[in-house]
């Protein structure tokens, strides 16, 4: 659930990063302070919101039920999207950041040896800000990972569905001796973090090879 | 062989202006630090847009009369002050990083003979980050000559050089210039370099 969330939010991120990166246009601050509102609203707040929009009455949440047989609430689909929306800030941070770090003096110089922008893009901007997408996705993922407020909002707590990692610790700490199932849920995310943050780095480190690429 | 530019272009408070023709194998863009010399090399290969006024090289137009072309479609072979070796190619792969863009045939020098012209053999499969400044400057020259320029242009290629380096980047540049045949524009605020080098000297304040 956490990772179709993270890889479905990567294009938005990306995209939103680039502009915010590189994009001049009007609006671009209230389209960062958008972007950003998830990370500072109270997450309780942010889940509400996508129940007014994303409900099976709100404009989007129909339009998608009537279109494409989309339904976000109480679903499955509903927690990975709040998910989404929590780890979205996040993401394009980190994205941004690596973007803001490639020198643009390089993609200039790829220009006069006859690179067009897409290929500039393709072979100089892309390969130089992968370490900064790889330490997006770990970003987002342990977010989503970690996600409670907007999908409780949101999604509720169904067992099987909607129940996320910490949603099950939540509920088994609420059971009188729940203790072991509480133990063995937060290892589990203990593991499932550290090997999203062990991954990534050695894939960094394979890209950066000659470069010192870190996520960590 | 010919140059033909004349550029003007506000950069915040600073106005940058140069004007003048040149016939010269290498023509010297001369001038203090800070007069903008980088800003007209920019201007030339469509890195920067002049607010006015046009570049002709060779005869082809490149900016001016409506005309704007991409820097990709100008043909300019630019060696920068620093290398601006691309971190995560190999020599190999930086040198032949521009030659695919251009038809083969349009390919005037073999990597063959670049990598032979320049003494590179050894450093192919190097990253550029293990390159030595003379070095690496080799293989920016490099870069440029197998991209097929139409015209070289050298932004204080010397600058970052001890001087034994110096002197060996110097005799390849006369060795481009009378060896190639390719128009240069040459940009330093060393006299001595300029005078060497140049058969036409540009002042620009």
């Amino acid at each position: 659930m956490s990772l179709v969330a993270v890889v479905a939010v990567l294009p938005p991120s990306f995209l939103l990063a680039w502009l915010l990166s590189r994009g001049r246009f009007p609006g671009k601050l209230l389209l960062d302070a958008l972007v950003h509102l998830p990370l500072v609203l109270p997450p309780v707040v942010t889940g509400w919101f996508l129940l007014l929009l994303f409900g099976r009455t709100g404009p989007i949440g129909a339009w998608t039920e009537h279109w494409l047989g989309l339904v976000f609430i109480f679903r499955w689909t509903g927690a990975a999207l709040a998910a989404a929306v929590m780890a979205l800030p996040l993401m394009v941070r980190a994205i941004r950041l690596s973007l803001d770090a490639v020198d643009r003096r390089l993609e200039g110089a790829a220009r006069t040896l006859g690179a067009s922008p897409a290929r500039v893009f393709a072979t100089i901007t892309l390969p130089l800000c992968i370490p900064g997408v790889l330490a997006a996705l770990v970003l987002g993922f342990a977010r989503s990972l970690g996600e409670f407020g907007a999908t409780i909002t949101f999604a509720s707590n169904i067992p099987g569905e909607t129940r996320t990692l910490p949603l099950a610790i939540y509920t088994s700490l609420q059971v009188p001796g729940g203790e072991a199932s509480v133990t063995r849920l937060a290892l589990v995310s203990v593991v499932l973090s550290l090997l999203a943050l062990v991954g990534s780095e050695l894939i960094a480190r394979r890209a950066g090879a000659g470069r010192g690429g870190h996520v960590i | 062989m010919s140059f033909d530019v004349d550029v003007e272009k506000r950069l915040g408070e600073r106005r940058i202006a140069a004007c003048f023709r040149s016939e010269a194998g290498i023509t010297a863009l001369f001038g203090r630090s800070g007069a903008g010399k980088t800003s007209v090399l920019n201007m030339i290969a469509g890195l920067l847009t002049p607010d006015r006024g046009h570049v002709v090289v060779n005869r082809e137009i490149l900016f001016g009369d409506g005309v704007n072309l991409p820097p990709e479609k100008r043909h300019a072979g630019y060696v920068f002050q620093e290398d601006r070796l691309f971190p995560h190619y190999t020599v190999a792969g930086n040198l032949t990083y521009g030659r695919r863009s251009h038809e083969r045939e349009a390919e005037w020098m073999s990597f063959d003979a670049v990598v032979d012209f320049l003494g590179l053999a050894a450093l192919l499969e190097r990253m550029p980050i293990s390159l030595s400044g003379g070095e690496a400057q080799r293989v920016a020259i490099g870069r440029a000559l197998l991209s097929a320029p139409r015209f070289l242009l050298m932004d204080e290629p010397l600058s970052s050089l001890d001087a034994a380096r110096r002197d060996e980047i110097m005799r390849v540049i006369e060795r481009i210039r009378d060896e190639l045949k390719l128009p240069i524009l040459y940009v330093s605020h060393d006299r001595a370099e300029v005078d060497r080098l140049a058969a036409q000297i540009v002042a620009l304040d």
